[in-house]
């Protein structure tokens, strides 16, 4: 098939289509080409919105200089720190709730009065035991986001079908491995679910937890900016954290993929 | 009955304060880190006679629904426009996608950069905090209405605009509500953090002010009390949303 044919075929529905494929792109493109002439036109005071380029020639000498990287390389170290410790955690107790009647009896209440308190509040009592350094932050973190991973570890758990756990039993799996042999594994597409409830949540507050404490870390970044009143560099802190936000929890969308390739969502999914 | 049901249930943490009072009494918990339960009680109770705490509470609470509420109406009715009008999801589907990933924190500097240090930049980020929950419930509600019921509905002569509140909204509800008790443990995390971060009142500057002035009792017993009202609108809210949708009956 040549070009011209290509063209002449296709020409009355192409440009509808390729107009209608494209849907969801413009209120995004309409929104940035707005920010920037409202900025150039001076019709805002460039102090509260500076203009997009503005912005991006600020982003490139940070970029340049690297200063941005040390800030970025500290939230992405205590984010995914936290998450990882708060899977752990959180899947530990979760599927020990299943296995053993008194942790049920213990931890039930406790994550169902956790989980509608503001637990940051808690912050100013881990930073007068542990200080104001990495160990405060990351446990607050930790605290924050581990309920969402117990609560789904465990009713993901409860609803294991019941056949599993005597056809274990009566191929002789002893009891202290059921939670890694049966637990775990059935569990996982509900723990998973739980972990990515989890994940925005170790964002928000890892972010809250820089301002707070200052140190390095996005989060002090963009306080200290504000401070001193640099708004474009604000702005360009809020763009880098939102950039590592989509990939985190884009890349946790993958991990759940590449972790469950059998399970049924994945397999819709990917037809 | 109902109540006896709940203390029962709760009893484990009734344990570890006695654990723990029982501990600060026999001096094996240092009170200078972990002040003692009842010295906590004590601290709510002298806040709670002086009228200065009100305040607090009171403007805390004022930011709090203000937010709740704005992002509870501009939230529905984005969501419900979004499943109703191409239009309407061809503008928001792309921003919300934009900005669902972005910890609603980092905005707060900004917030105190355009409304400065008052209620405004606190109303503000605990509307931004609250507002995708809701829109992406309300949206998904919407359009998970059986078809049915909007056929009945419009072969029973109902108008167009009648069919979006009788139809589209009431059977979104149950989804809209659980969004909605989603954002309401949102706002108030929304809430503490830009308290914490710069204001002259609320429970979150009386948390930290009372901390940096050294009265630990007090700092703790304000963290108890803004955990309980947090604690205590979750399930005042579940019972409201029990009862709204007692129609649904006990599905799960």
């Amino acid at each position: 098939m040549t070009d011209a044919v290509t063209v002449r075929e296709a020409n009355p529905a192409f440009f509808g289509q390729l107009l209608w494929s494209l849907r969801y792109f413009y209120s995004i493109i309409i929104l940035l080409v707005f920010w920037e002439t409202v900025t150039r036109l001076e019709w805002v005071d460039p102090f509260l919105l500076p203009s997009l380029s503005s912005i991006f020639v600020r982003g490139f000498e940070e970029v340049q200089s690297g200063a941005i990287f040390a800030h970025l390389s500290q939230t992405v170290y205590r984010t995914v720190a936290s998450l990882l410790y708060a899977s752990v955690i959180g899947v530990a107790i979760g599927a020990s709730m299943r296995i053993f009647p008194i942790m049920r009896w213990f931890w039930e209440p406790v994550v169902s009065a956790l989980f509608p308190i503001p637990k940051i509040a808690f912050m100013p009592i881990f930073i007068l035991w542990f200080g104001v350094f990495d160990a405060s932050k990351i446990i607050m973190t930790v605290f924050a986001s581990v309920v969402p991973i117990i609560s789904a570890t465990y009713l993901g758990a409860k609803n294991i079908d019941q056949h599993l756990f005597w056809s274990a039993r009566s191929m002789g799996t002893p009891n202290r491995s059921m939670v890694t042999k049966i637990v775990v594994p059935a569990a996982l597409p509900s723990i998973f679910s739980g972990i990515q409830i989890a994940t925005p949540l170790c964002l928000i507050v890892s972010v809250v937890t820089e301002m707070m404490t200052g140190g390095r870390g996005l989060g002090s970044y963009m306080i200290f900016a504000t401070r001193f009143g640099e708004s474009d560099k604000v702005f360009f802190g809020i763009f880098v954290t939102a950039a590592f936000g989509i990939l985190l929890i884009e890349s946790m969308r993958q991990l759940r993929k590449f972790l469950l390739p059998w399970h049924a969502e994945t397999i819709r999914g990917g037809e | 009955m109902a109540a006896t049901r709940f203390l029962f249930f709760y009893s484990p943490l009734l344990l570890v304060v006695a654990a723990w009072q029982l501990g600060s009494s026999t001096g094996f918990i240092n009170p200078s880190l972990i002040p003692a339960p009842m010295s906590v009680f004590n601290g709510v109770y002298t806040m709670m006679s002086d009228p200065s705490i009100w305040d607090h509470l009171g403007s805390s609470l004022y930011r709090q629904m203000t937010g709740l509420l704005l992002a509870c109406f501009v939230g529905i009715s984005i969501g419900v426009a979004m499943a109703h009008y191409t239009i309407a999801q061809i503008i928001f589907e792309p921003l919300v996608r934009l900005i669902y990933p972005l910890p609603k924190s980092a905005l707060i500097p900004l917030l105190i950069l355009w409304f400065g240090i008052g209620h405004a930049s606190k109303i503000a980020a605990v509307f931004l905090g609250c507002l995708l929950p809701i829109v992406i419930s309300a949206y998904n509600g919407t359009r998970g209405v059986d078809k049915h019921l909007l056929w009945s509905a419009r072969s029973m002569g109902t108008s167009g605009v009648a069919t979006l509140w009788k139809v589209y909204f009431m059977g979104a509800l149950p989804e809209i509500l659980s969004g909605l008790r989603i954002a309401l443990a949102m706002s108030y995390t929304l809430l503490i953090s830009s308290e914490f971060l710069i204001s002259r009142k609320g429970m979150g500057y009386l948390i930290l002010n009372l901390g940096e002035i050294g009265d630990y009792s007090g700092m703790f017993g304000t963290i108890l009390i803004i955990s309980l009202i947090g604690f205590f609108a979750d399930r005042l809210f579940v019972a409201w949303m029990d009862y709204v949708l007692r129609w649904k009956g006990k599905g799960e």
